[in-house]
């Protein structure tokens, strides 16, 4: 009975290997396993055996099934991967197809130079402070130590809409409106960003509307030297860590000393190049201690107190770090230029 | 001011080249602009003699000179100048010499005559046309006659000096002058000054028997000075003088004018010589002009004056208009002997009326625009008369003619040590800061810590401590002043709740695919009113500026569309037509005719989309702009901002816009801004393709107070979700069904959105479909198919009682 037990293994054991499908290994399994199946005849004749082979044989047989239902399980397990490998192969796509496209914009390159400033400002303990775009010459000029007939307001052609209302010219007029606000008592520390008007011809380097971003600080005892370790805070940052900076005294009416911030070419370095008109260095905002006439005409002890103020052109910054040429395209927006800003 | 490297060494040692020399002025406070060299590349020109000049042979306007070089034999040269001479001595180009502009000479032939170097005309040496005295104008330079034969050229016409441009701020006007500089340029190097030494020989006459001087206008001219030369020879200055005028930007004209402008650039003192001969009178007499008064200036211009300016009369006619130009009739012509020389301060405010309003500006008028040393006018006056003597053979007459103060007094400014240290963050001793104060020149007494010192007249921008701190900070150095920081205890810096909800705004309407765009906010009055949402908008007044630049650029925006069409224009002109925009920029408003008070501000956020909205093209999927595409970008806004509960949209017909297409959207039922289609007329006014726009008052949004988020529990049971579809008019809003919806669904409905619109042929003429999906829920318990059953059939009994809707079949 053994050896026909074993013919039967050997013989399902092929034909489980030799199946395609799985409806031939199910015919397999009912012809071998089930019920009317060879197996089952065979150990129905188990009654003749001796007692002593009764077991042998039994043990046998099962694992005789266990075997073939073994072989078959996985037989069925080897067929269905092939199913899905086969569906899945046909359902292979070109990768290399164009993606579906996301709509995302961008900020405006002006508005990513003042957030980036502003955020740097912020981290320094600053506030933003912001104010009317249309002033009056109080806050615009007389606050700020130019008097009327003073000849620096020469050096800024105004737009008045009436003799006494401009559109304000700088943001200056912004720092005499909060530190009114302090009544006389510190600190101060704001940074003021927004858009100033001046009456000049639009040219590829002149408009005549431009944003500013200016700061101040107001506290007893501030010192040049603190505006200038602020100030090469705000260049690294910006301009990169091994950026210099060279202050130049210069002339403010609002400030007194006066100075002008130059910081070292970040294209050549500081050897000379056309970026930095070959002296190795470039002119990036002016600044100053407040004047104390400035500070007396906010409410300000100006024995007591000092401070400092300093103030940039974000279409400058804006032109020098993309390498823009022509101021124009920052209001004209042609899609084209605005795009270029994603990752600005 | 142009300052010439050479001429600034008659006042201070240089022993540093003129770039060197430039690099520090700029780091001590007055920018170089420019260092120019005169010398524009040239290389092996020498001063030649003309020893022979004839006629050529082939060409009329030709000449064959022979001119002697210096060398064994003389050259011949072909030379075109017209004034070319036997005799003269000339810059002479030799061959292989360079002139500007890489321009070499070589040997050649002109019209068979050999021609061996090049006799040279000022402009061929580089000197700009306009500088060029015009008796050489159209011709070669001729030099004088002591130039060394076979000398360098460049150095007798000063073409190896440098100029320095000085950009002056104008609280340096100090340095508008060549002393000014050298007092500037000595204490920065800390070298010796020298002063220009004056010594003038007087005739035995006296000035005064001839003019007497008389000023009616004090406040406008506090001093008026007169002196008057005789026996003058009206000739060419000196090349000297000539050569620092053209490296100054000045035309040399004649002894007399060149010796004015030359002291004018030496002192900063403006001068005018008049006729004497031809004044017409022996008096001098300073008054306003009278309204309508007519002078013919020296450029034979006439013009019309008036009470707002000061002249100088011969006590009847004006001869000159105050510190601007001087008049034709007593012009100092060849034939003139006799000079009269005026040395005076008018004040800035006249001169500046007069220059302005008769579009005159000179050097002279610009100076006292900008503030002279009035204690110069007496040194300058005799600097210019003993010049007159030596140059120009003229007898100086004792004494000067004068009217009103000469002198005024200096002021005072304090500073301590420790105001200067303490507002520039350095230690800075005593004794440097006395070395700084007298390399400045500055005389000063010490008195304990404090320093008074006395500000000289040439320095009327030095007036109180920061002042003296400047000073003494850029002299002693700013690149020496040490790095200090800020600390700031326990004041951390932030945004406002506005301005970070503003970003948040931006990052958002970024996300949605619209580019930011930043626009000009004056415009035409037309287009700063073209759209209005609001009535309040139509009730203000347009803010114009009163002197635009043009009047495209006149008047202050209300809305902020019109300036992003002109963007899609831009664009669409360039074929780029699938366009989203946004800006959030001020708009303007001003409620009274003639402004009194600021005008009102608002910070609106608009937007402008065109052409296609989505574009996938191997899918073949292209989604254009619509009017729900801009509304759903708006919606997402609002629930950005947690508004989305308290805004409506309501169609209205608004200005430029589509009347069918355009709806208002409210805030708590009051308008804040607007979104639609732009009405094809105004889309063909602007040459646009199909265009949405909107417009919200975003202080208006951000000043909405928003209820804190508070955590709403997950739901615990389950809810139920049953559709409706109704038919109803066609022209009901959907926004109507749906607020009815909510209100008879009562607290179990919790949410109804509409999933399907039909109005096909399927359906009877006038009425639509709406299919809503409607979800119930109640947070404590699990809600029975009854009491669902009971809140539906309330739904859609109030649309039929509202509507007339009746349960779609
Ligand atoms: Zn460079």
């Amino acid at each position: 009975m053994q050896d026909r037990l074993q013919a039967l293994k050997e013989e399902a054991l092929l034909k489980i290997e030799q199946a395609s499908d799985l409806k031939a290994l199910q015919d397999v399994k009912v012809s071998y396993l089930g019920k009317k199946g060879p197996i089952t005849e065979v150990l129905k004749g188990m009654g003749k055996l001796s007692p002593e082979e009764r077991p042998v044989v039994g043990a046998y047989a099962n694992e005789v099934r266990d075997a073939i239902t073994s072989a078959l399980e996985s037989k069925v397990a080897e067929l269905e991967q092939a199913v899905i490998e086969e569906k899945l192969k046909k359902e292979s796509i070109d990768v290399t197809l164009p993606g579906r496209p996301v709509r995302q914009g961008n900020a405006h390159p002006l508005t990513a130079v003042i957030e980036e400033i502003e955020d740097l400002f912020l981290t320094m303990g600053f506030t933003v402070a912001e104010g009317p775009e249309v002033e009056t010459d109080y806050y615009n000029f007389e606050a700020l130590n130019l008097p009327k007939d003073h000849p620096a307001r020469d050096m800024q052609d105004s737009f008045f809409i009436t003799e006494d209302i401009l559109l304000r010219t700088q943001t200056s007029p912004v720092q005499a409106r909060t530190m009114e606000k302090h009544h006389g008592r510190g600190p101060v520390k704001i940074i003021s960003p927004g858009k100033v008007y001046r009456r000049d011809d639009d040219d590829a380097t002149h408009s005549h509307q431009f944003m500013q971003i200016e700061g101040l600080v107001v506290e007893e005892n501030v010192r040049l030297s603190d505006l200038k370790g602020v100030l090469e805070t705000f260049a690294k940052k910006m301009f990169g860590e091994d950026r210099k900076i060279r202050l130049r005294p210069s002339f403010f009416p609002f400030t007194e000393p006066s100075v002008e911030m130059d910081i070292s070419c970040f294209k050549c370095g500081g050897k000379g190049c056309s970026i930095c008109k070959h002296t190795g260095w470039i002119e990036i905002l002016g600044a100053g201690m407040v004047h104390p006439n400035v500070l007396e005409m906010a409410g300000f002890d100006s024995k007591k107190y000092t401070g400092f103020a300093f103030g940039m052109g974000p279409e400058r910054i804006a032109m020098l770090k993309y390498g823009i040429d022509d101021i124009r395209h920052f209001y004209t927006n042609d899609l084209r230029f605005l795009k270029q800003f994603k990752k600005a | 001011m142009l300052v010439s490297y050479n001429w600034l060494k008659d006042y201070v040692n240089l022993d540093l080249s003129a770039a060197e020399l430039a690099d520090k002025i700029t780091k001590s406070g007055i920018e170089v602009e420019i260092v120019e060299s005169l010398n524009k590349g040239i290389t092996g020109v020498v001063v030649g003699h003309v020893l022979e000049c004839v006629q050529h042979p082939n060409a009329d306007k030709l000449r064959v000179c022979k001119v002697d070089l210096g060398e064994e034999e003389p050259v011949q040269i072909v030379c075109g100048a017209p004034n070319v001479a036997a005799g003269q001595k000339v810059p002479v180009a030799k061959v292989g010499a360079v002139l500007p502009g890489n321009f070499k000479i070589k040997k050649a032939k002109l019209r068979g005559e050999a021609s061996n170097g090049m006799i040279c005309s000022l402009t061929e040496l580089g000197v700009e046309a306009k500088l060029v005295p015009k008796e050489y104008s159209s011709g070669i330079f001729v030099m004088p006659s002591d130039a060394e034969i076979g000398s360098d050229a460049l150095a007798y016409l000063n073409l190896d000096d440098y100029v320095l441009e000085l950009g002056l701020t104008p609280n340096r006007a100090d340095c508008l002058n060549m002393l000014g500089v050298a007092y500037e340029v000595a204490a920065i190097l800390d070298e010796e000054l020298r002063l220009p030494e004056v010594q003038v020989e007087t005739s035995g006459e006296r000035a005064s028997d001839y003019v007497s001087v008389t000023v009616d206008a004090k406040e406008d001219n506090p001093y008026y000075g007169a002196m008057i030369i005789k026996n003058i020879t009206i000739a060419p200055s000196p090349l000297w003088m000539q050569n620092r005028l053209i490296a100054a930007g000045i035309r040399p004209i004649n002894n007399v004018v060149d010796i004015t402008n030359y002291v004018l650039l030496e002192y900063g003192q403006p001068l005018h010589a008049f006729d004497y001969d031809r004044l017409g009178s022996k008096e001098i007499l300073v008054r306003r002009a009278k309204d309508g008064e007519e002078m013919v200036t020296l450029d034979d211009a006439k013009r019309k004056l008036g009470a707002n300016h000061l002249v100088i009369t011969n006590g009847e006619e004006p001869v000159a208009v105050a510190g601007v130009m001087g008049g034709a009739t007593s012009e100092v012509q060849d034939n003139t002997t006799t000079v009269l020389l005026e040395a005076a301060y008018f004040e800035g405010i006249r001169v500046r009326a007069a220059s302005k309003d008769l579009g005159l500006r000179s050097e002279a008028s610009s100076r006292y625009e900008k503030g002279i040393d009035r204690n110069r006018v007496y040194d300058a006056a005799y600097r210019a008369a003993s010049l007159m003597a030596e140059y120009a053979g003229g007898e100086v007459a004792e004494g000067i003619v004068e009217a009103g103060e000469r002198l005024v007094s200096e002021g005072k400014a304090e500073v301590t040590k420790t105001r200067i240290n303490s507002l520039l963050g350095t230690e800075i001793e005593a004794e440097q800061i006395s070395a700084i104060l007298k390399r400045l020149r500055f005389e000063f007494d010490v008195q304990g810590e404090n320093y008074i010192v006395t500000v000289p007249t040439r320095r009327p921008d030095i007036t109180i401590d920061a002042d003296l701190v400047e000073e003494v900070g850029r002299i002693y150095g700013y690149d020496r002043i040490p790095t200090t920081y800020l600390f700031s205890e326990g004041r951390p810096g932030g945004l406002t709740p506005y301005q970070a909800a503003r970003r948040k705004v931006m990052r958002y309407m970024e996300g949605t695919g619209l580019y930011q765009a930043v626009t000009y906010a004056l415009t035409t009055p037309e287009k700063s009113t073209a759209f209005t949402f609001s009535e309040e908008q139509e009730n203000v007044h347009s803010i114009k500026v009163s002197h635009p630049m043009s009047e495209e650029r006149s008047t202050l925006r209300g809305t902020l569309i019109p300036q992003l069409l002109e963007v899609l224009k831009h664009n669409h002109h360039r074929s780029i037509d699938d366009v989203g925009i946004f800006e959030i920029s001020s708009v303007f408003f001003a409620h009274e005719q003639s402004l009194s008070v600021l005008p009102e501000e608002k910070t609106y956020l608009s937007g402008a989309l065109t052409g296609l909205w989505s574009i996938h093209p191997w899918q073949g999927e292209k989604k254009k702009m619509d009017f729900f595409v801009v509304k759903g970008i708006l919606e997402g806004l609002f629930e950005e901002l947690g508004l989305q509960s308290r805004i409506s949209f309501e169609s209205k017909s608004l200005p430029g816009m589509h009347p069918g297409r355009t709806a208002v959207v409210k805030l708590d039922s009051i308008a804040a801004g607007f979104v639609g289609q732009i009405h094809p007329g105004t889309q063909k006014d602007w040459d646009l393709n199909e265009s949405y726009v909107f417009e919200l008052n975003l202080d208006q949004l951000l000043g909405a107070s928003v209820e804190p988020t508070i955590y709403q529990t997950l739901p615990r049971f389950p809810s139920i979700t049953r559709d409706i579809a109704v038919v109803v008019d066609k022209n009901l809003p959907a926004g109507d069904l749906n607020t009815v919806i909510h209100e008879a669904g009562g607290q179990l409905l919790k949410e109804s959105s509409l999933f399907d619109l039909y109005e096909g042929e399927r359906m009877e003429e006038g009425k639509k479909s709406l299919a809503f999906s409607l979800k119930y829920y109640d947070p404590e318990r699990t809600l029975t198919d009854e009491e669902v059953t009971k809140a539906h059939e309330n739904i859609l009994r109030s649309l039929e009682e509202r509507f007339g809707a009746s349960l779609r079949k």
